[in-house]
Formats: structure tokens, C-alpha cells, sequence
């Protein structure tokens, strides 16, 4: 510890000490990042186009890594079964076009009806995680691929009727990619969205998840978001305090799993489309793999992680295929996204965790 | 205590020890004649499939045995596989010939990503399963990077059938017609329009008696007590780091050699998607013969193959003749896989705990019964 | 032929950063002797082992003085194996084995009999098979020589309690080299009839010529089974005679005894026997792993300062777990008049009673928060305190600036060492952990406190400050505290009574005034 303060005193000491704060997989990434906006514009890359598409899949995406919070607080690990969140939302989606909203109402009827369905689904999936405690994050894998596939048999045979949905030519059994407009198709993004030449900002969507976010905040700074902190820190220090543990955890998987149904369908009305079938199956692992570039770990994870880490991540994603495919005329990013998410979650992986349960 | 127990209740604890092998003859007994597929075809399909697969679902053996669960990164050695295959169609050397040079050339490739995979194994103890799941899809990220990228311009490929117009990388499908079987029809009996592989059921039968001996090796003593306890292996002076990488590279190469002989039977490699469905196919059969996470039988692969590939031929038709609709059986048998392997999974960590728990209420009532006879006093 | 005595321990020091444990002892063991070693807990015993086998800790923490001669050779052992193979065994008090492998699989662990096969001439040695033949013959050799029988086949999870003991005893005796064998308290997980059976397989092995160290606190068992006792103290050798010269009495006096001067002054001792009666326990009994509670009756008196003391492993740190349910547990605790339910922290905390626990880092931290948070937590979620309330309480919003005041009040009043109340916990010194443990337990303001080992592993300046804040906690706001220790002079030192716990009973209850030695006797009168 004195080494440590006498480290902070010299100069490269404390350059040392805010690299090793910041951590070195996400400095690499940043530089990387900060590489491809410098080099974009030479290459024949607009810049304000380049930063409006890395905003607006900051915009998609954010809610979906706010979706890893709760758990990671509670102890829970990473939510790799976030696809559960991600169906209870396509259910409200759906159902909400079902039942003949449009317009941006559709967009909070989904919601509406996403929220008792996720709160069911989260329930039953934290019920399970509390009888396997220390397993989750393989369980929660598993239980995700299992929804998701079961949700596939389901789309085709639940009495959905709406033609905007159906297969054409059967009349039953949605389709694979439902189109949104005259429903919430830019519902938030068109909200006050700022046009300034080539630039384009979403406003209505950030200012959607800044909402969240601060929820989110706020409700980690209550007494029960201390709790939930304190179950992830150290659950047998929580239990000998007096806090019910299994309770808190199973709070926190259902408010993930709530989070999952609305991040998806934020994600549907920047994109466009509502994707059905196998689209959910690997939506977990690129929020996995953003929280934890934000500098998350196995158990702590904080507002700051999320903004960074999908600001980081989403940007690779976006810039990558651009500049790469204008530089060398290969599209590699594919493969640059599939090594650095996954290797950055083995990172994660490998590495110690202190104070972790029993 | 135990010797009296009732014809019920032993029933009862059978099946529920094994209930997800019951639950598949159900769902086969259920779906088979739905399907309404001839008998001789059936067995035709399935002699087919034990062929094709067993060879890789034997893979997962070794690594259970370690105590490092189920080898999601088997894939490894299925990418090697491939990898070596793709040389040797380049080559353009068919055949017999071919297959052994593709097995011989996959070697160093399996060991090597073993060693890589095993040894981040190593550095997360305790969760290996998810850790060698995350490590399948970060090395087909690798593997997309040398097999679309580097082949061609650093690695030399002359054959324009199997690289892309565009001039490098490799073709979404790599024919292996001219070897197609060539293992398979050697030696092929067909016994009342069932055509059985017999060179093929010998190379298993070697490579079941191999894990049947190898068990018996003073290796496979150590990796039997390095899964059940790693601090008491240590301590007897067990080199634990060492024998869970053995293991690993053990089983990455069998999986290498496990995947060509996959796909000499199917005739074509799907260069970019052959590998990364095996995993969880074999995984799931091997469940579904009753195997669990910590413990796995060379007849547990028979049965799971035989009931799993089952299913999977039947489903389709089956869920066709239900609901009118072929994609449901489709879907139905995506949906059976990913469920056993769930609850394979949950069954395997409760019982964990229940083991745990059973303990603490033994040694309770032993309190509770001297208190009694305290207060009797 | 040299006559050198089988082991010779000349002058052994050792100290851990500064504080010595082990001052000049010596030793002297035959071929075919048995020595029975005692001491309190931390007199020093296991960590002469430790030195004598060459476990890594010894190493780390900066080696030892003095010398080990094996056969008249001096010795330095860099680890066990090298211990091993110069033939000392030891058999430790965790089992140390494969649950799923028999017994005969246990015994030759690592050392399996094996045959060639052409295989293993091209892989190596590790792919020979196992000559399971030659493993049964072996390991039904070193159980004979054991002389107590065990199923051989049987699997370690299936075998009673006892059975695996001697498992372990019948793997060291399956080393052909073994000459001295070190017993770390093997009889306490045994039955009557075993442990007799065990001594009984001690002589046998006497009578091989193979040397025993007894490790035990079933002082009669020494007396019965060894040729010689050794007694240490606060890291000496106090007592060193033939066994048949001495009796019980003599080494519990002599384990528990101090000079007048270093035992630590009582002050004032208040005599409890009229106040109101607290707390109330009947019948308990406690699942802890290792410290098991079986019947334990005890009566607190309020606003007294109670010790439990005891040997480790007789239980007396399962009655605060399984009060405060941490533990299952069963019986009935009655507090104020009012039925306290077993297993459930929650009600415990809202009956204002609080615990310490003895295992800091565990249970006792938020290791990765900070200081603020640990002293507030329990405070905040039991009693509401340090929460503004918005939205007529339906937002209970942390307290920041409470919290800090909070913690603030409790670093300096404890003196607690550190940069800021935002460092983290896990960064400060054991001493000043254990301040935030007592810091987090106050806050809670109890009518009644646990305190569990509060000065286990801390330094003797950071130790007086944590007993003399308890006593200050007790005199001014009159809360009664239970203090668990297994150090006889702190407990005399603080409380008003001592209660000794022995083989999960209360042993007996004395007044703090009362002698060392009758504390001792009652330490070992139960012990199982």
C-alpha cells in the first residue's frame, strides 16, 4: 500500500497507475478506436457519418449491456442468458402489434406487455440460478439457447393473425423479419433527433437510456441496491447482516431479464426490424463482451463500465468494416469482432475473482 | 439400511437418476411410428450416424474422467480437422491414402491448439465448461482468420475448386467427393438392406478398447484422482497441471481424427459451419445416454447415439405429421438438444448441493438424538 | 552401527515476521518410541511439524533456526516429499483423500505397482498399467501391519468416519521407508472402541520399531500408549519425562500454567451471580464443520462480560454461528424473554443482538468495498439507519454524508489506520480489520454482542486497544458481551465469568478469578 502512494508521487508512476486503473485490453481497444476515426477521413470516410453510426449502435445496444448489471451486482455473473429478456420482449413486440397498436404507441404497449412476461420468465430463471449457485453462467447459457429454440416451435404455432406478421402465403407462423414501419420504427431515435449535415444523433434514444442508466444508478445508491451489491461482494457477509440472499439475487436476475426485453426492443426501433427464429441465440455474448471492455468484472460492474464498454465495442463493430474494407479491400471485421469479444471475455474468465461466494 | 428398500422406491430412484435417457425413449417411441418411416431405413440412417459419430462423442471421455466436465472445446480438434483435410484436398490426393494423410497431418495441429486450450483451462479452475465454451468461439474466430484470410496469400492453396473467386480464402463447401465413404466402404456388409461400415466400427472398437485400457494406466489412475480432488492429488505428488493439459490434448486429437472420419462419410466440408454445430450435437447425445457432467461410460455414447440421432431423423417427419408444419420438428429437435444439455446441467449442480446438504442433516440428527437421550436422563 | 538417536531437534527457533513462536526446543526420539506431544492451541506443536516435514509455509515465511538430525545426519527438508522419502510420515487432521477411489487406491496413491506394456516403452512410464494384483497384496500388508481392519474395496464416501483415519494411517505405513510417523490428533474423529483400537495399533508399530509422534489432547490416551512426553507452552518446551513419571494433572498444569507475571492483571471482576438473566440457551446443538456444537446449557447475565473458552475443535465457536444462524442449528435460545428462532440472521439482528465473527475475511468483510460501507451496512439494512427517506419512504436513499460521520466516529475512537474511510477494506492490516469488525457491530448499538476470536492473528498493541474498547463498550452502555477465545489470559483478563466448552458441552462455569489450572482441567475433561 505505502509503495503503491509512493508510486502515485513520481510522474510515471502515475501514468502507470492510470493504465493499470483503465486496464490494458481496453487501452488496446481504445488505441485501436482512436486509430480508425484518425484514419477514416484519408481513407475516404466521412467522419460525421462514421461518428453518427457509432452513436446511433451506441444507442441500440446500451440498454442491452445495462441488461448485465444487476447480475453481475448480485453475484449472479455474467447474464449469458440474456436471450430470455431479449424473447419476453419479442413477445411484447409482437403481441403488441397483435393487438393493433401502431405508431410510437406500439412502442410502449410492447413494453407494457413485455414487463409482466419478463417479470415471470426473470422469476423462474432466478429460482433455477438460486438452486445451482456457482454454476450459473454455463446454466444461463443453456437456458437461453433452450428458450430461444423453444420460442422457435412457438412462433410458428402460437394463433398469431396480423398480416403485417404472418407468412403470406400460409397465414399463420410469423416471419422471420418483420418489418416495423407504421409501427415504432425510429419511435425514440425520431425524438428531437439533431441533423447537423452529415451528422445524426438519436436524442429521443439516448435520452431513453440516460433515463435507465439513472434508474439504474439510483437504484443501486438505495437500500436494497446496497444490499444487492453487498450479496455479490460477499453473500456470507450479506447473510450474516441479515439480508436474504436468495431474495436479492432473484430480484436482481428478474430487473436483468426486464432490462433484456426493453434493450431489445430499443434495439428494434433504431433497427428497424423485429428478428424472430434464431436471431436471439448469440445476442448475449456481444453485451457480455462490451461490459466487460467497459472494464467490468465477474462481480463489479458500474454505469461508467456500460458507457464505455458499448461506446468501445459498438465502435469497433461499425468502424472496423469501413475503414477496413476502404484500407485493404478485405472485410476482416467479422473476425477482428468474433476474437476480441470472445477473447476478451476468456480474459475475464482467467482471471481471479476476490471475495467472490462460496 | 439400503438393502431393504422397496421394488418402488428403487424404480423410482432409477428413473430418476436416469430420466433423460427415459424421457428420449418416450419422445422415440412417440415419434417413430408418426414418422412412418420403414424399419430398414431407420436402421440404415442409424447404422450410418453410429459410424459418423461415435468417434467424436468418445472424445468428450477423457476430459470427464479429469473432472474437467463436458469438452466444449472439442471443436479444436474438429477445426484441426478440417484444416487438414482442406490441405489435402488441395493436393488433390483421394482416398484411402488421403484420410490417413489427413489424420497423420491433423496431429501436430490438435496438439497444439490442446496445449493452448488446456492451459487456459488450467488458469480457470473450477470453470472450465464455460471457459472451453467461450474458447470454441474465440478459436473459430482464429479459424475464420486462417482459413478465409491467410489461405492463399501465406498459405500456399493451388486448387482453384476449393479457393474462392476472389482469389484467397477457402469456398463455403470443400467437396471431398472422391473420398466420400472411402473408410465406410471398406469391408461394407449389407445385412438385410442395412449397410454396415465395418472398417469404420473396428476403428472405433480400437479406440474403445483403447479408453477401456487406458483407464487402467497409471495416466488415467492419475486423472481419475486429479478430478475428484485436485489438492489430494497434489499432495500425493500428482502433477495436476500437467495431466489436466494431457487430458485436453488427448482429447482435442481424438476429436481431430473424430472429425475427418465424420467427414469422409458426409462427403463435403462446410468449411465455416461444420465444426461449430458438433460440439453441442455431441454433447447432447452423449446426455442423452445418461452420462453426467463428472461421469461418462463408453455405454452411455452407444445409447445416447442410438437414441439421440433417433430423434433426430424422426422429429422432422414426425412434427410434420403433427402440426403440418415441417420447420417445427426442426426447431423440436434443436429445442431437445439444448434442453438436455440444460438439464444434464441443473441435474448435475443440484445434486452437488443435495450431496452436500445430506451430510449436515446426518450429522443434525445425530445432535438431535443426543439430546433426546440427554433429556431422558 | 552409530547410536545416534532416530530424530534429534536441536535448538528449533522460529518466529513469523517478528513474532516468535518457537524458542530452543529440543528433542530427542528413539527408533520404536512413541512421544506424546501436548499444548494448548498456538503453543507451537503444529508448527514444529510443519518445520520437522518441510511444508512450504515454513519456507516462505523466512525458514527456522536450529537443527534436524535424522540418524545422526543433519536434514533440511525443501519439501514433505523429501520428508517422505527420508521416511517420516504424517497424517494430518483434514483427510487427505481420493472420496471415490477404495481404500486400497488411497494407500498406494502416486506409488501404484505397475507393468510394463510396449506402449509405455514408446509414451513413458505414466501409460504403464496398474498391477492391480500387487495393489491388493500391498495395501493388505500395510493394513496388517496397521492392525485394525478395514474393507480394503470399500470407496472412501461410503466409509465411516473412523475408517478413513485409518485409511490415511495404513497409506503411510505402506512406505516401506516409514520410520517415524506423526500423529496430528487422530483420535478425534474416532469412536471409543476405535481409538482404542488405534492405540493398540500405536504399540504394534512401536514394537515394529517404527517412531511415533502422539499429537492429542485425550491426555489419558498419552499416558497409556507413550514411553515419553513432551508438554509446550507459548513455544517452549515446559515439560519433558518419561510418561510413566507423570500424570493428567501434572501436564494440564503444566500446559495451561503461566508465571504470575505475564498472565494478564484482573481488574475488576464483578460478581454476577445476582443479575437478571439475558440470554438463555437449552439444548443447542450446532452443525460446524470442525466445531460442533452437541448440548450445550448455558445461562448470560445481563450487562456481564462472559468468556467461552476452550480447545479448538471442541465447539465453542459453533455457539455464536449457530445463535446467529449461520450454521444449522437446533435447541432453544431464549433473549429477553422472548423465543430467539434458530437459522435466521435476520430475527437474531432485530432481537439487537450482533456478532463478530471470528472469520474476518469471510464473513466478517466487504473485502472489495470500502470502510464505510462495512461499518454501515448491517446498521442500514437491520434498523433503517443512515437512509434519507424520499416519496414518503417508498425511496430509501444511502446516507453519504452519515455514513461518512458514522465511520468517521469509529476510526478515531478506535484508532483504526487509514488513508481515508473510502479505502477498501481488504487493504488494511489484520488489526485494524478487526477494528471495523467491532466498528460494524457497534454501530448496530446491541443489547447484546457475540465476539468470536477478536484478537486472533493481530499484533499485541492492536490487541490490548480491541479488549479495552470492548470493556468500554460493556461498562458504558451496559450491553452484555459474550467474548469467545481460545486464549485463557484474555478471557481472565476481560471477563467477569469464564465458561469452558469440551466436546460441544459446557465443561463447566468458573469466575474469572479462578486458577489456570482449573480452567485447564475442565479444557480436557470432555474432550471427544
Amino acid at each position: 500500500m505505502r509503495e503503491n502512494l509512493a508510486e502515485r508521487n513520481t510522474l510515471s508512476g502515475r501514468v502507470r497507475a492510470a493504465a493499470n486503473a483503465f486496464g490494458l485490453p481496453r487501452l488496446i481497444i481504445a488505441g485501436f478506436l482512436l486509430l480508425m476515426f484518425i484514419v477514416a477521413p484519408f481513407v475516404g470516410n466521412d467522419f460525421w457519418t462514421q461518428i453518427s453510426n457509432v452513436i446511433n449502435r451506441f444507442s441500440w445496444n446500451a440498454i442491452l449491456v445495462l441488461a448485465m448489471v444487476p447480475m453481475i451486482h448480485s453475484g449472479c455473473g455474467l447474464n449469458f442468458g440474456l436471450p430470455l429478456g431479449i424473447i419476453s420482449g419479442l413477445l411484447g413486440a409482437t403481441l403488441s402489434i397483435e393487438c393493433g397498436f401502431t405508431g410510437t404507441l406500439s412502442f410502449f404497449a410492447a413494453i407494457l406487455i413485455a414487463t409482466p412476461i419478463s417479470v415471470v420468465l426473470g422469476a423462474g430463471y432466478g429460482w433455477l440460478l438460486n438452486k445451482i449457485k456457482g454454476g450459473e453462467m454455463m446454466i444461463a447459457t443453456y437456458v437461453g439457447f433452450s428458450s430461444v429454440s423453444f420460442m422457435c416451435m412457438m412462433w410458428l404455432l402460437l394463433p398469431y393473425h396480423s398480416p403485417t406478421m404472418v407468412w403470406g402465403f400460409a397465414g399463420k407462423g410469423l416471419r422471420t423479419t418483420i418489418s416495423l414501419e407504421g409501427f415504432y420504427d425510429k419511435a425514440l431515435a425520431g425524438f428531437w433527433q439533431i441533423k447537423i449535415g452529415t451528422l445524426e444523433i438519436p436524442t429521443g434514444t439516448l435520452l431513453f437510456f440516460a433515463l435507465m442508466a439513472f434508474l439504474m444508478w439510483a437504484f443501486l445508491h438505495t437500500k436494497t441496491g446496497t444490499a444487492m451489491t453487498a450479496v455479490g461482494s460477499n453473500p456470507t457477509f450479506a447473510k450474516a447482516a441479515g439480508v436474504n440472499v436468495d431474495r436479492m439475487r432473484l430480484l436482481s436476475v428478474i430487473l436483468s431479464t426486464w432490462l433484456g426485453a426493453l434493450g431489445i426492443l430499443v434495439y428494434e426501433q433504431g433497427f428497424g426490424f423485429i428478428q424472430l427464429y434464431n436471431a436471439p441465440f448469440y445476442m448475449a455474448l456481444p453485451a457480455v463482451s462490451a461490459i466487460l471492455i467497459g472494464g467490468a468484472s465477474v462481480n463489479k460492474a458500474s454505469i461508467a463500465n456500460v458507457l464505455i464498454g458499448t461506446f468501445l465495442f459498438q465502435g469497433m463493430v461499425t468502424m472496423t468494416p469501413t475503414v477496413m474494407n476502404s484500407v485493404i479491400h478485405m472485410d476482416m471485421s467479422e473476425v477482428i469482432r468474433v476474437v476480441v469479444s470472445q477473447g476478451m471475455i476468456l480474459y475475464a474468465l482467467t482471471r481471479k475473482t476476490e471475495g467472490g461466494g462460496r | 439400511m439400503e438393502e431393504k428398500k422397496s421394488f418402488g422406491a428403487a424404480a423410482l430412484e432409477f428413473a430418476s437418476n436416469n430420466i433423460v435417457p427415459i424421457l428420449f425413449v418416450v419422445i422415440c417411441a412417440v415419434c417413430i411410428p408418426l414418422s412412418g418411416f420403414s424399419v430398414s431405413y431407420l436402421l440404415n440412417e442409424i447404422v450410418t450416424r453410429m459410424g459418423r459419430n461415435i468417434f467424436l462423442i468418445l472424445c468428450l471421455l477423457i476430459p470427464i474422467m479429469a473432472g474437467m466436465g463436458l469438452n466444449f472445446a472439442m471443436t479444436l480438434g474438429a477445426m484441426a480437422g478440417e484444416i487438414a483435410l482442406i490441405f489435402v484436398a488441395d493436393w488433390q490426393i483421394w482416398g484411402i491414402p488421403g484420410v490417413v494423410l489427413a489424420m497423420i497431418l491433423q496431429i501436430p495441429f490438435s496438439i497444439l491448439l490442446g496445449l493452448l486450450c488446456g492451459s487456459i483451462l488450467n488458469r480457470a479452475k473450477g470453470r472450465e465448461m464455460i471457459t472451453s465454451y467461450i474458447i470454441s468461439f474465440f478459436l473459430n474466430g482464429l479459424y475464420q482468420l486462417v482459413v478465409l484470410f491467410m489461405m492463399g496469400p501465406i498459405i500456399p492453396i493451388k486448387h482453384f475448386s476449393i479457393k474462392l473467386p476472389r482469389g484467397y480464402g477457402i469456398r463455403n463447401t470443400v467437396s471431398l467427393l472422391n473420398m466420400r465413404q472411402c473408410l465406410d466402404n471398406v469391408f461394407a456388409v449389407t445385412i438385410g438392406g442395412v449397410k454396415i461400415p465395418v472398417l469404420t466400427f473396428l476403428i472405433i472398437a480400437v479406440l474403445c478398447l483403447f479408453i477401456v485400457w487406458f483407464r487402467k494406466t497409471k495416466l488415467g489412475q492419475d486423472m481419475r484422482a486429479v478430478g475428484q480432488d485436485m489438492e489430494v492429488a497434489r499432495d500425493a505428488g500428482i502433477h495436476v497441471e500437467r495431466t489436466r493439459l494431457i487430458s485436453i490434448v488427448i482429447s482435442t486429437v481424438m476429436a481431430g481424427f473424430g472429425m475427418i472420419i465424420y467427414l469422409q462419410n458426409m462427403g463435403n466440408i462446410a468449411t465455416y459451419s461444420s465444426h461449430s454445430q458438433i460440439g453441442m450435437f455431441c454433447i447432447a447425445a452423449l446426455l442423452v445416454g445418461g452420462a453426467s457432467v463428472d461421469r461418462a461410460s463408453i455405454g452411455n455414447v452407444f445409447l445416447g447415439v442410438i437414441l439421440f440421432h433417433t430423434m433426430f431423423i424422426v422429429a422432422p417427419r414426425a412434427g410434420a405429421a403433427i402440426t403440418g408444419d415441417s420447420m417445427i420438428g426442426e426447431y423440436f429437435r434443436v429445442f431437445c438438444s439444448y434442453g438436455v444439455i440444460t438439464i444434464a446441467l441443473v441435474m448435475y449442480e443440484t445434486k452437488k448441493r443435495r450431496n452436500k446438504s445430506k451430510t449436515a442433516q446426518e450429522l443434525a440428527r445425530a445432535a438431535a438424538e443426543e439430546t433426546a437421550k440427554e433429556a431422558a436422563k | 552401527m552409530s547410536n545416534a538417536p532416530l530424530l534429534e531437534m536441536r535448538n528449533i527457533k522460529k518466529d513469523f515476521f517478528g513474532n516468535q513462536v518457537l524458542e530452543d526446543i529440543n528433542l530427542t526420539l528413539r527408533a520404536g518410541e512413541v512421544l506424546g506431544l501436548c499444548g494448548e492451541n498456538g503453543a507451537g506443536k503444529s508448527t514444529l511439524m510443519k518445520i520437522l516435514f518441510g511444508m512450504d509455509v515454513i519456507r516462505e515465511t523466512g525458514g527456522y533456526g536450529g537443527d534436524i538430525l535424522l540418524d545422526g545426519e543433519k536434514v533440511d527438508f525443501a519439501t514433505p516429499f523429501e520428508a517422505l522419502a527420508a521416511g517420516i510420515g504424517m497424517v494430518h487432521q483434514e483427510f487427505s483423500l481420493i472420496p471415490g477411489f477404495t481404500a486400497t487406491e488411497n494407500i498406494l496413491l502416486n506409488r501404484e505397482p505397475t507393468k510394463h506394456s510396449v506402449l509405455s516403452e514408446i509414451f513413458g512410464e505414466r501409460l504403464d498399467t496398474l498391477n492391480h494384483k500387487e495393489m491388493d497384496v500391498r495395501s493388505a500388508a500395510a493394513i496388517e501391519k496397521m492392525g485394525v481392519h478395514i474393507d480394503a474395496d470399500m470407496t472412501i464416501n461410503s466409509m465411516p468416519v473412523g475408517h478413513k483415519q485409518f485409511t490415511e494411517i495404513a497409506r503411510e505405513l505402506s512406505k516401506e521407508q516409514l520410520k517415524l510417523l506423526i500423529l496430528d490428533e487422530p483420535t478425534a474423529v474416532l469412536t471409543e472402541k476405535e481409538a482404542e483400537a488405534l492405540l493398540d495399533s500405536i504399540r504394534g508399530m512401536s514394537a515394529r520399531g517404527i517412531a511415533v509422534i502422539f499429537i492429542t489432547h485425550r491426555l489419558h490416551e498419552i499416558l497409556s500408549v507413550c514411553s515419553k512426553v513432551i508438554v509446550m507452552r507459548d513455544g517452549r518446551v515446559v515439560q519433558d519425562c518419561p510418561a510413566a513419571e507423570t500424570s493428567v494433572e501434572e501436564i494440564t498444569r503444566n500446559m495451561v500454567g503461566r508465571n504470575v507475571e505475564t498472565g494478564g492483571a484482573q481488574r475488576e471482576v464483578r460478581d454476577v451471580s445476582g443479575f437478571r438473566t439475558a440470554m438463555s440457551i437449552r439444548k443447542l446443538w450446532v452443525d460446524m464443520p470442525g466445531e460442533t456444537v452437541r448440548c450445550v446449557d448455558l445461562d448470560v447475565k445481563e450487562g456481564e462480560i462472559l468468556g467461552i473458552g476452550g480447545l479448538a475443535g471442541q465447539g465453542k465457536l459453533g455457539i455464536p454461528n449457530g445463535i446467529m444462524g449461520l450454521y444449522e442449528a437446533g435447541g432453544s435460545v431464549t433473549f429477553d424473554g422472548q423465543e430467539i428462532p434458530l437459522g435466521s440472521p435476520r430475527r437474531c439482528l432485530d432481537a439487537s443482538l450482533a456478532f463478530v465473527s471470528e472469520d474476518r475475511r469471510g464473513v466478517g468483510l466487504l473485502l472489495d468495498e470500502s470502510l464505510e460501507w462495512n461499518v454501515s451496512f448491517p446498521a442500514m439494512q437491520i434498523q433503517n439507519k443512515f437512509l434519507k427517506k424520499y416519496l414518503g419512504g417508498l425511496v430509501k436513499w444511502r446516507d453519504e454524508k452519515e455514513i461518512y460521520a458514522v465511520t468517521k466516529k469509529y476510526i478515531d475512537e478506535l484508532a483504526i489506520k487509514c488513508t481515508s474511510s473510502k479505502q477498501k477494506a481488504k487493504e488494511l492490516s489484520g488489526g485494524n480489520q478487526q477494528k471495523i469488525c467491532l466498528a460494524k457491530a457497534f454501530a448496530l448499538e446491541p443489547k447484546f454482542l457475540f465476539v468470536s476470536e477478536p484478537t486472533r492473528g493481530i499484533d499485541v498493541g492492536a490487541k490490548a486497544l480491541v479488549l479495552e474498547s470492548l470493556r468500554k463498550f460493556n461498562r458504558d452502555s451496559g450491553v452484555t458481551v459474550v467474548m469467545i477465545s481460545s486464549e485463557l489470559e484474555e478471557l481472565r483478563s476481560i471477563c467477569d465469568r469464564i465458561a469452558i466448552v469440551s466436546g460441544g458441552r459446557i465443561a463447566g462455569i468458573l469466575p474469572a478469578t479462578a486458577s489456570s489450572e482449573e480452567l485447564g482441567m475442565l479444557m480436557v475433561s470432555k474432550v471427544v
